[in-house]
């Protein structure tokens, strides 16, 4: 039987695939003729938002991505860094936003196991996930719906799958009714001369195709998540992927113990754009074509066309080259944990991209220009217009104590524990601290002291009132809270988050946010090493609060050297460390006035980077020489939520004094004096 | 004493659970494939956590009738002592060979945290570590904990001291009738317990709460 494959192209259908008419041009110049309607589908799947970074790419190469550490930056599956003793930490963030509102459950679920493939891919067993997650206001009729299903989806896949989440973020704001954010991190240990890369090698190996079989989940997935939503976006549930953590589990296994073989020379996870992607990066990147046979592909489903194939976003498949003397070796692994094993192609010298299907050519591109070619936009953008600071006379005087219960009772203030007591955080007997601290600790391995620190963060009303201070703070946050644990920050992921970029003002958001990021960077000496870009998150030309998100790792020598929040006993001096000159002034845009005032105005705090760096590492010197017994640092809610949070992780109380007369708040950092108090002992009962 | 330990293509406490024998016994236990049909000679049969092969009909329902599960229940009746956490309880509740059933959480939720047992039986190879009625920290992490029998089975459970550990103190995470967090089989050759002792064995961990129970079924002094 013949299966229609080749509707007529039109301008519709162009406009479908989320090409423009200057986009549909370049690729009528690189192929000399109309486009088959499969070579349409793989060029707007690698030349949408998503896979190309066609808005982003001229401002994320400004961003610092090399340090002493870094093994490998940007541009791999996920980032490597180097961690002593012959091993790398492999880590990665990735947004799954638009399936996670279209479908919460699989959209969220699928995003972890998104990362958790791109980290093992590497050759990293995963041993840390975050995940920071962002919705409407909890009044909302659809936020209860897509809280439930987006925490579900989480744990149901990262605690099937078998890695600890320790850390992450949850948020509740109204500009995020029309798209919520789901943010999914996986850091995993390598050794350094175990890791894996794309880029394939040799003329005439064998491509093969490894997992789950191929269906019609997800089919043009990467598009969807290139453009915004309107009214019709209960049509678009057949884009969002579903998931299988138990055949992510066993892939793991299988890749993991394929590795250790020797047979793999390149490897490549189908995500986004599923086979397409992986096939055109493996030879991209190594100089070399692909040619693919699509009769080999294990489908799930019947009368799948090449179109679909190609597209499809099933989860669970990887794309490798290999030894060919390996290749029973290989299949026998792959048999033992019941997957596909499947040699689909085959590396050629004549740099095209080739799709084969029931012995007709359906596809002929050039791979390079798929790639390398794909459009890149310098977009116009406006610089956002600083609000005005805040009348700090016209605060309201209010009573302290009731203002800290108001606002410890905030939906964004409260305790977390009802969101990570659904995610296993103990999996793996390395969990040091777990969430509800600055940072997540996790032994490296069992029989070893080392251990990481990893935390995600990012204020995004700061980042909307002052785009460049916003990203400065996401990435300063970060770094403090790692340093919080008495970690030394080493790298991080960013996760850009922002609306439609062909709105000057959204890219003025993008363009100063990712300034802020780079210049905290590389004040910080904390590179990005791995990121994602998830733009035209608007429903009806409402945009999101920017949020780049920056997820980070560091690292400790010594487990028993770390640090956490909770009060350790009573009669002990509370400090606080670094206070800037106007300390106890800056209240634009913070979590008091929004709550208790429920007033969004003022500049959002300046970050003072240097001094960060000073009170950080002076910090870090006096966890590690043993000197405090519990450190937090203080971001939303400020010194109140900080102290307030300290005392309850503890339950032990504390009473807060004005400084003493001659003792400021400011300039030096305050060894003494600041604050003080004296204990209540403990109160509450034990929980 | 020698250990086996069955894994599943979704075990995943597994790793958890080989070191915590490796460190405290100084053997690591041997690894039998789902695929097995026969169990070397040891003397302790270890099932540990995780997702069998994905719990996608029930917990537990499709691991029970795994090739090497007939080789577990002989090795069971031959009185070898058999101990299966989290996933290995469900997987040894399935298979007949304990009473009763772990239903899903009451909460219908996933739940992850730290609860207090209190130990009802303390006079066997797995428990006398312990003092009778001593209460302990453990981890739980389960979906489906909820343990559940009928009347005259919980009653017989009960009469027979079957109860190995209940959960104290108000932190019953499941619902689990009588607070029953590990049963017995009548002969206390086989235990099955929701909690997860071999997170608890070291300071890293946060307590040793859970060292005992293995030093006991190990055979090695603390």
């Amino acid at each position: 039987m013949s299966i229609p494959n080749e509707p007529q192209i039109d301008t519709k259908l162009i406009a479908d695939h989320g090409l423009s008419e200057s986009e549909y041009q370049k690729i009528l110049d690189i192929m000399g003729r109309e486009p088959s309607y499969t070579e349409l589908g793989v060029f707007s799947a690698m030349w949408n938002e998503h896979c190309s970074y066609k808005s982003s790419k001229k401002w994320l190469k400004t961003l610092p991505t090399t340090g002493e550490c870094v093994i490998m930056g940007p541009g791999e599956n996920a980032g490597v860094v180097d961690i002593g003793d012959g091993q790398a930490v492999v880590f990665k963030m990735e947004s799954h936003n638009h399936p996670s509102y279209i479908e919460p459950y699989q959209g969220a679920a699928t995003g972890v196991g998104g990362i958790l493939r791109d980290v093992f891919t590497m050759g990293a067993r995963p041993i840390a996930a975050m995940n920071a997650l962002r919705f409407g206001e909890p009044s909302h009729k659809k936020t209860r719906h897509l809280v439930s299903g987006v925490v579900s989806g989480v744990g149901g896949y990262g605690n099937c799958f078998g890695v600890p989440t320790i850390g992450g973020e949850v948020e509740f704001n109204p500009r995020y009714n029309g798209n919520n954010l789901v943010n999914a991190f996986a850091a995993g240990i390598a050794d350094t001369d175990m890791i894996f890369y794309s880029e394939a090698k040799g003329v005439g190996l064998p491509v093969v195709y490894l997992g789950a079989k191929t269906g019609r989940d997800g089919v043009g997935g990467a598009t969807m998540a290139s453009a915004e939503f309107g009214d019709d976006i209960e049509e678009k549930r057949p884009t969002v992927q579903v998931g299988d953590p138990f055949t992510e589990k066993r892939l793991m296994e299988a890749t993991l113990e394929l590795m250790q073989t020797g047979a793999v020379i390149a490897i490549q996870d189908m995500g986004a754009a599923g086979l397409t992607c992986s096939a055109v990066e493996m030879g991209a990147k190594g100089n070399l074509g692909i040619e693919l046979n699509l009769d080999n592909v294990p489908v799930r489903e019947e009368n799948m066309t090449p179109y679909e194939m190609m597209l499809s976003e099933s989860q669970e498949r990887m794309l490798m080259v290999l030894h060919p003397e390996k290749e029973a070796e290989a299949r026998a692994v792959f048999e033992k944990w019941e997957l596909d094993f499947a040699t689909v192609g085959i590396t050629t010298n004549d740099l095209r991209f080739r799709i084969l299907w029931q012995g007709t050519e359906v596809g002929n591109m050039p791979i390079k220009e798929l790639g390398d070619e794909a459009p890149e936009y310098d977009r116009p953008w406006e610089q956002t217009k600083s609000p005005a600071p805040l009348d700090i006379s016209s605060i309201k005087q209010s009573d302290i104590a009731d203002s800290l219960l108001t606002l410890i009772a905030s939906p964004n203030l409260c305790s977390r524990k009802w969101v990570y007591e659904q995610y296993d955080t103990l999996i793996g007997s390395n969990s040091i601290t777990t969430p509800g601290s600055d940072a997540g600790v996790v032994r490296v391995n069992r029989n070893k002291k080392k251990a990481l620190a990893f935390s995600s963060d990012v204020t995004p009303r700061y980042v909307e009132a002052d785009p460049f201070e916003g990203g400065k703070q996401a990435v300063a946050e970060c770094w403090r809270n790692i340093t919080a644990s008495g970690a030394l920050p080493l790298a991080a992921t960013d996760n850009l988050n922002f609306g439609n970029p062909e709105k000057p003002e959204i890219m003025g958001q993008l363009v100063g946010a990712i300034k802020g990021i780079g210049e905290a960077c590389k004040a910080l000496n904390f590179p990005i090493v791995s990121g994602n870009v998830s733009l035209y998150n608007e429903t009806n030309g409402v945009g999101i609060l920017p949020t780049p998100t920056i997820a980070g790792v560091g690292i400790l020598a010594d487990w028993e050297q770390t640090s956490n929040i909770a009060f350790k006993a009573a009669d002990e001096v509370i400090l606080l460390v670094g206070a800037p000159k106007t300390w106890g002034n800056h209240l634009g845009q913070s979590a008091y006035l929004s709550v208790i005032e429920d007033r969004i105005e003022g500049t959002a705090p300046h970050v003072d980077l240097a001094k960060e760096k000073q009170v950080g590492d002076f910090v870090r010197e006096l966890i590690l020489s043993g000197t405090t017994t519990a450190v937090h640092d203080c971001s939303d809610g400020g010194l109140a939520i900080a102290l307030a949070e300290m005392a309850m992780a503890g339950n032990i109380g504390a009473t807060i004094e004005q400084p003493p007369a001659g003792v400021s708040g400011s300039g030096a950092l305050a060894t003494n004096g600041d604050l003080k108090t004296k204990p209540r002992g403990c109160r509450g009962r034990e929980r | 004493m020698k250990t086996a330990l069955i894994v599943f293509p979704g075990s995943n406490r597994d790793r958890d659970m080989i070191g915590a024998i490796t460190q405290i016994s100084s053997n690591a236990p041997i690894l039998v494939w789902h695929k097995e049909t026969s169990l070397p000679k040891v003397d302790v049969i270890i099932i540990p956590g995780g997702f069998s092969y994905g719990d996608y009909l029930r917990s537990g329902a499709i691991a029970a009738r795994s090739p090497i599960m007939g080789a577990v229940k002989k090795a069971a009746n031959d009185g070898v002592k058999v101990l299966g956490v989290c996933n290995g309880f469900q997987i040894l509740t399935e298979a007949g060979l304990l009473p009763g059933v772990l239903m899903r959480n009451k909460s219908l939720h996933f739940v992850c945290k730290n609860v207090k047992l209190e130990i009802s039986n303390a006079d066997t190879d797995f428990t006398s570590g312990y003092k009778d009625k001593q209460i302990i920290n453990c981890p739980v992490a389960h979906h489906d904990g909820n343990f559940f029998a009928n009347e005259k089975t919980l009653a017989e459970i009960e009469a027979n001291n079957q109860v190995a550990f209940r959960y104290a103190n108000d932190t019953n995470p499941n619902g689990s009738l009588n607070d029953i967090a590990g049963v017995f089989n009548k002969q206390k050759n086989v235990l099955g317990m929701m909690p997860h002792p071999e997170n608890l064995i070291e300071k890293a961990n946060g307590g040793t709460d859970g060292r005992a129970l293995f030093e006991t079924l190990l055979g090695v002094k603390s």
